[in-house]
């Protein structure tokens, strides 16, 4: 009886639109007028079209930026900040510090992309007026609107956005931690790379995991960074599925193409997931952390 | 887009208590100080491009072109903001935003009570399956509902209103929350629940009277990361909320930016305006989300 509210609006809400999505990839559909069946077409124009390649390719880039390097460098600013800062400081220093780092997590994407496209724009943004005051107008560019720098501009942006989040995790993770350890390590005589690499990093496996899961999801899934600051262009350098399909739903009134590019993108993120928690099952019982 | 901050990960254990500074720690020589300056000096790269818009957001356009952007502002220039407040009528997309988020924060979290109360309490048959439902639900990405949606959304008169991105993000939050919460109350002590029943209380009395007062810690925390999840949602208000009257702030100010057509303080003001909410909120959330962090309420 309880359930009964959540089963009935999920499947209203959620079942009824992906099962839709799925039928309608197999049509040529405007959005008005009748579905025509076309089987497998739109998926084989799929593998045939540049732009979803791209897509792919340019989505392989964003989880790097989104899930790879904030993993990496927040477990070394993590560690940095409790086992460095926080001891010789005290919590309060690490704990400011933390919160700078994570001020550009609670920041909406739409202001991301306000700033950034702000900062980043070729004749009157911030970067490249800060290089002209250095006498370094030669390392000026267009950022965001050369193809051959608008992914990189994007990824470092990300960046900006995702790296406060590992922190927290890590930091928080870091807590659990027997103090002991530590110290038994320090009596050893234990570099702070030998603590770090022994002793935080296999301890707080358990929130590395959960990091690398939500945001390589959140990263196939990325959408409004890439709307307000290059809207997928130039051309196709920054394109990824999510806008991919938005363009064809709601641009190009191609709703059937939109909505195989969308059926692809959810299995490789429910294929994905079920990997990722598989890989952690087993690690957990091998007693691997 | 939603990451969960800091509590989607949990511990049992309390963390220890703030450390106060190891004494053994305070010698060395100033080499200690370098990672400590490396530190400052990352954390402050981190914040400068807040910190120079909140700067251009206070300078008058005269004072920006003849000072650029970097340039601390001459005075206190409020106008931009008032101006950008004005023509977008700014009030009417705060409003927007809160009634959204408001409600999808309370009504999701009710919604998962009543499913998460079935699972984790009732032990319904098949809840592994239920709870890989909503699961599931939770990890499609919203481009795979949208059209559907739009399109049902049209054909019942709910295009274009609030009301239909309340109800969505009501249950995909809901889905979330369910699968958060199955686990707390799966772990709440049988005895209070006996005991109840002993007393004779219906299953409606037991979940008011016991379950919820019990849980409210971990409901707080949902509350709030609900609130703000759907506060910074973009995609879907996005294409539901197309007429000016019925756009959230994300959605006004992305739409804004993409028509290019504000100069450099009035794009700053609106950037100002946008994330004084979000951290209005963070500050305001803050004591209930390490709360719910540190009571290791949300498993």
């Amino acid at each position: 009886m309880f359930l009964l509210p959540g089963i009935v609006l999920s499947t209203a809400v959620i079942v009824v639109p992906l099962l839709m999505t799925v039928g309608i990839s197999f049509t040529r559909w405007q959005g008005i007028g009748r579905p025509e069946w076309i089987g497998l077409d739109n998926y084989s124009r799929l593998l045939a079209d540049a732009n979803f390649w791209a897509s792919f390719r340019n989505i392989g880039l964003v989880i790097v930026a989104m899930a790879v390097v904030p993993t990496l460098l927040g477990l070394v600013l993590a560690s940095a900040l409790y086992d460095h800062v926080g001891r010789a400081y005290g919590d309060r220093t690490a704990s400011a510090l933390r919160s700078g780092l994570y001020l550009p997590q609670i920041v909406p994407v739409a202001v991301t992309g306000i700033i950034w496209a702000w900062i980043l724009h070729p004749d009157y943004g911030a970067l490249n007026s800060i290089l002209a005051d250095l006498h370094l107008e030669i390392l000026a560019r267009n950022w965001l609107g050369d193809p051959r720098y608008a992914l990189y501009s994007v990824m470092a942006v990300l960046i900006w956005v995702q790296l406060g989040y590992p922190v927290v995790m890590f930091m928080a993770g870091l807590q659990r931690i027997d103090p002991e350890l530590y110290e038994a390590a320090d009596l050893d005589g234990a570099s702070w790379w030998q603590r770090f690499t022994r002793i935080a990093v296999p301890l707080i496996r358990p929130e590395v995991y959960v990091v690398l899961v939500t945001t390589t999801i959140a990263g196939l899934k990325i959408f409004g960074q890439i709307f307000v600051l290059t809207r997928g262009g130039p051309g196709n350098a920054t394109l990824v599925p999510s806008y991919f399909a938005y363009r064809n739903f709601f641009e190009r009134a191609a709703v059937g193409y939109g909505s195989a590019i969308s059926t692809v993108l959810t299995v490789i993120i429910v294929l994905l997931t079920y990997v990722f928690l598989r890989v952690q099952a087993r690690d957990e019982r091998l007693g691997g952390w | 887009m939603a990451i969960a901050p800091a509590t989607a990960r949990r511990h049992p254990d309390d963390p220890p208590a703030g450390r106060r500074v190891d004494p053994a720690r305070r010698r060395g020589g100033p080499a200690r100080h370098v990672v400590l300056f490396g530190l400052v000096v990352g954390v402050l790269l981190v914040l400068a491009p807040i910190l120079v818009i909140a700067m251009n957001a206070v300078k008058s356009p005269a004072d920006y072109a003849s000072n650029g952007p970097t340039a601390l502002p001459e005075s206190l220039h409020l106008q931009g903001i008032v101006d950008f407040w004005n023509r977008v009528d700014f009030g009417r997309k705060l409003l927007n935003s809160l009634v959204v988020s408001g409600s999808v924060a309370i009504l999701g979290v009710g919604l998962a009570v009543l499913s998460a109360y079935a699972l984790g309490i009732g032990r319904v048959r098949g809840r592994v399956w239920f709870l890989v439902f909503f699961l599931v639900a939770n990890l499609v990405p919203q481009e795979m509902l949208v059209y559907p949606l739009y399109y049902l959304a049209k054909s019942v008169g709910l295009y274009d209103s609030l009301l239909a991105v309340i109800i969505i993000f009501t249950v995909i939050q809901g889905a979330f929350g369910t699968y958060l919460l199955s686990s707390v109350f799966a772990r709440f002590p049988r005895e209070l629940l006996d005991a109840a029943e002993v007393d004779g209380a219906g299953r409606w009395r037991v979940l008011w009277q016991v379950v919820v007062p019990a849980s409210r810690p971990t409901l707080a925390v949902l509350v709030a990361f609900f609130f703000v999840w759907t506060w910074n949602e973009f995609f879907l208000p996005l294409v539901f909320l197309v007429s000016n009257d019925n756009q959230t702030v994300p959605v006004a100010l992305g739409v804004l930016q993409g028509q290019r057509i504000m100069d450099a303080t009035t794009t700053s003001a609106s950037a100002l305006l946008g994330i004084v909410p979000a951290v209005v909120f963070f500050l305001l959330f803050q004591r209930t989300l390490t709360r719910g962090v540190m009571s290791g309420a949300v498993k």
